[in-house]
């Protein structure tokens, strides 16, 4: 696997940053060399927030994404910012439940996912929706293992909440299914 | 996790490799006053301290927590700081503090984009000369610029024995990139550690801050253990009473300089490829330096002749080092930094009359891309 560069998008609150380590943690395990760094503003919540995952095989010298070959986006801001930065014949999963409209972009696959709803109703913690969409990224890209996946989101949230967070990964990965 | 040393493998961002290193290396007080991009390291310390028995103080600001990490080392203690370029601008009165009272002590500064509050969550390498001279009058101090959250755990436990080595602040400067980034970071089971000098005299023999004929560094009791042990910020003589005598003068002023520029070469510490051909070299230090190394990379796949040299010391500057590759008549020596071009003045100072010494500066926010590097390598070699 040469360089795949992996870009999380949304606002402060929705988890986007701790995605990000959640999936430098499974490559980790995977025995992969990774870098995540983040970017957001000084605000608590609500603002812009994205967070960048470089997985490699090799090690990695330049930190973040230049082009994405994987973005995930959970807000419709996020997605209008970052879309252009897709690599061609890159994959964009998106939250079908926050974003209602994809700008028009040639030679990406578009993935939705209902990620908000499934948190929200089937699991009844809209916390939660991304790791959904983390269940989504590793069904529909092989970066990682489902098994790295799952260690590292048992080590990754809090205490108490392991079991909710390992449904809300199974539940987008198989909404993802390819 | 009461163990001192974490032995294993971790993902951690850089600001807790940060405080993993100094952990290990015995650090058992650390006084702060949280900012970004440093909070993390307030954060994880103010946790792990307890755990091994160390203290942990929120200072009332930053002057007031450089003050606490000083009054430590003087009992004997190891002793840490961290802020950002404003806080270090609120500890200048308390460096030169520690640089005349020849107190070791260890002062991170993960920089960001300023000036003023500048964009907090944002980086730059703009400290780089308020580190070296930003307290008044002539002293020296080290400061070490890791590239990745490894090295800021191993050159955190290397800073601690620096600055028990030569009694001296040292600083860890690294950026928000390196501190914020998340990485692999493999802690070994044991690390080398360096103790302070103590003294070989009864207290009743005993001058404060007389050496020995091969050294420039005194040996430094602590508080409470007999010795007489003033501490002073005025110009002192070697029993420690108050002077304004040239000779005394000179002769603080000299060692306090000396110590640390006469052993360039034992403290520095370079990484370097391709040297041997290079018709063109990169210098880079910090997070710029992976940025840099990609660049060469990418260079040497095409067949150029391009050298890398990142230098891991920044001061006291190496001059050894970077006269010897100028020395090697490169047609260029191009030095990327997110700053308006700083250390470059170094660079020009010793090899400009050698060679061209081109920056390449970018005023912060934004670190250099690979692609960027690259192009002016190509625009230089044509």
């Amino acid at each position: 696997m040469s360089r795949i560069e992996v870009r999380l998008t949304g606002f402060g609150g929705q988890g986007v940053v701790l995605s990000g380590i959640i999936l430098a943690r499974a490559a980790m395990y995977d025995k992969k060399e990774m870098v995540q760094t983040q970017s957001y503003g000084p605000e608590a919540r609500g603002g812009a927030c994205r967070s960048e995952v470089v997985i490699s095989e090799e090690a990695i010298l330049y930190p973040l994404v230049e082009e994405a070959d994987i973005l995930v986006a959970m807000s419709q801001e996020a997605l209008d910012k970052h879309i252009d930065s897709i690599k061609k014949g890159g994959t964009l999963i998106i939250d079908s439940d926050t974003i209602s409209r994809v700008p028009e972009k040639i030679g990406i696959k578009v993935n939705k996912v209902p990620a908000t709803s499934i948190a929200s109703e089937k699991l009844g913690k809209g916390i939660v929706a991304n790791i959904v969409m983390l269940g989504a990224l590793t069904n529909l890209a092989d970066i990682v293992s489902k098994e790295a996946m799952e260690k590292a989101v048992k080590e990754s949230v809090p205490q108490g909440t392991e079991a909710i967070n390992l449904k809300a990964l199974e539940e987008g990965y198989l909404c993802a299914q390819k | 996790m009461n163990k001192r040393i974490l032995s294993g493998t971790h993902l951690f961002q850089g600001d807790e490799a940060c405080v993993e290193g100094a952990i290990a290396a015995g650090c058992n007080l650390f006084a702060g006053y949280p900012i970004t991009p440093a909070t993390e390291i307030s954060e994880r310390l103010s946790w792990r301290l307890f755990d091994v028995g160390g203290i942990f103080v929120q200072g009332a600001d930053e002057l007031d927590s450089l003050t606490i990490v000083i009054g430590a080392a003087c009992a004997g203690w190891k002793s840490m700081t961290a802020t950002s370029g404003n806080g270090i601008c609120l500890m200048q009165e308390c460096i030169g503090y520690a640089a005349i009272t020849e107190t070791p002590c260890i002062i991170v500064d993960v920089q960001r984009a300023g000036p003023g509050t500048g964009a907090a969550t944002k980086t730059m390498q703009g400290d780089v000369y308020q580190v070296r001279y930003g307290s008044n009058a002539d002293y020296s101090i080290i400061a070490l610029a890791p590239e990745s959250p490894q090295e800021m755990f191993d050159l955190t436990v290397e800073a601690f024995n620096l600055s028990e080595t030569y009694r001296v602040p040292t600083f860890i400067l690294a950026d928000e990139i390196v501190g914020h980034m998340r990485e692999k970071v493999v802690i070994p089971e044991k690390v080398k550690i360096i103790q302070r000098k103590r003294a070989k005299f009864p207290p009743q023999e005993f001058l404060p801050f007389k050496v020995e004929s091969d050294t420039d560094v005194p040996p430094m009791p602590a508080f409470g253990e007999g010795y007489r042990m003033p501490v002073s910020g005025l110009t002192h003589t070697e029993t420690g009473s108050p002077s304004t005598d040239y000779e005394v003068q000179k002769r603080m002023v000299s060692r306090l300089w000396n110590k640390v520029e006469k052993n360039v070469e034992k403290i520095t510490k370079i990484e370097s490829a391709y040297l041997e051909d290079a018709q063109v070299i990169v210098l880079a230090y910090g997070s710029v330096a992976r940025s840099a190394k990609s660049a060469v990379l990418e260079a040497r796949r095409q067949g150029l002749k391009i050298g890398y040299l990142r230098l891991i010391t920044i001061w006291p500057f190496p001059d050894k080092v970077i006269e010897n590759i100028a020395k090697r008549k490169p047609k260029a020596i191009i030095f990327p930094e997110m700053n308006m071009g700083k250390m470059v003045r170094e660079v020009k100072r010793v090899a400009g009359e050698r060679t061209k010494v081109i920056s390449f500066p970018k005023p912060g926010v934004e670190l250099h891309k690979p692609k960027e590097i690259y192009n002016l390598i190509r625009r230089v070699t044509n």
